[in-house]
């Protein structure tokens, strides 16, 4: 039952911004679940294919998917992608977190003062 | 588009991917403003980076599992739950003024950066000290 209150949730925060939703999973699933970090990040990006998929479709029916665009920016993705897991197996990504965090705060600013 | 916004949407890409598989979070957040900085309208930078996302999410999921950290029933469950919500988000989207969906974008990455902040800061436990 906690999972699909997730699984709602998610779906919503996933389609409306265009994030996979790991926002709201890995922190539920830690929180609400009991999973251990890497469980909960690697249970949320299963859970992402699926939940992408269902937005890109719904959105695709209203012509508003830019293939070309995805195409770009997620190919290059997919390798980084491979590099971030390995990573994640042997590092320690606090200062990372930290650095990355500072990067999305001033995307934010950006958005809302732009 | 000039050559070097290639490159550089490329390799913002790259490290869309790494936050991606290191954090679980990453792959939309950074596609989406990377989108409307290369001119896509808000709705249309969430609709393909969706699109970006699944292969970024599968490959990240394919390397998990074979990490053995994927619960898959847990995933199936939440993965199949979502779609109700992703029709609700769709029709809320479609729905709002372009500016304030993009300023409700910029409130949700300072959430984000700050959630991130605090697992980082607060909680050693969540991040596996390196050897």
């Amino acid at each position: 039952m906690r999972l699909v209150l997730i699984g709602l949730v998610a779906g919503i925060f996933s389609s409306l911004f265009g994030v996979g939703g790991g926002i709201v999973i890995v922190p539920l699933l830690i929180v609400g679940a009991a999973f251990g970090t890497k469980e909960a990040t690697a249970t949320s990006l299963g859970a992402i294919v699926i939940t992408a998929l269902a937005g890109v479709t719904l959105y695709a029916v209203r012509g508003k998917v830019d293939v070309g665009y995805a195409a770009l920016v997620g190919i290059p993705a997919m390798g980084g992608a491979i590099l971030g897991t390995a990573a994640q197996q042997r590092l320690s990504s606090r200062n990372l977190a930290v650095a990355f965090a500072v990067l999305l705060a001033a995307l934010g600013v950006w958005l809302i003062a732009g | 588009m000039s050559t070097t916004t290639i490159v550089l949407a490329m390799g913002l890409g790259v490290i869309a991917g790494v936050m991606s598989g290191l954090f679980g979070v990453g792959g939309g957040i950074l596609f989406v403003p990377m989108l409307v900085a290369l001119g896509l309208g808000q709705v249309e930078a969430a609709a393909t980076s969706l699109l970006a996302v699944v292969p970024t999410a599968a490959v990240g999921t394919w390397r998990q599992a074979r990490y053995g950290n994927l619960r898959l029933r847990p995933a199936l469950m939440i993965g199949v739950a979502s779609i109700v919500g992703v029709e609700i988000g769709v029709q809320i989207a479609t729905s709002l003024p372009e500016h304030v969906l993009r300023r409700l974008f910029g409130v949700l990455l300072i959430a984000v950066a700050v959630q991130l902040a605090w697992r980082a800061v607060g909680s050693r436990a969540s991040y596996p000290e390196s050897r």
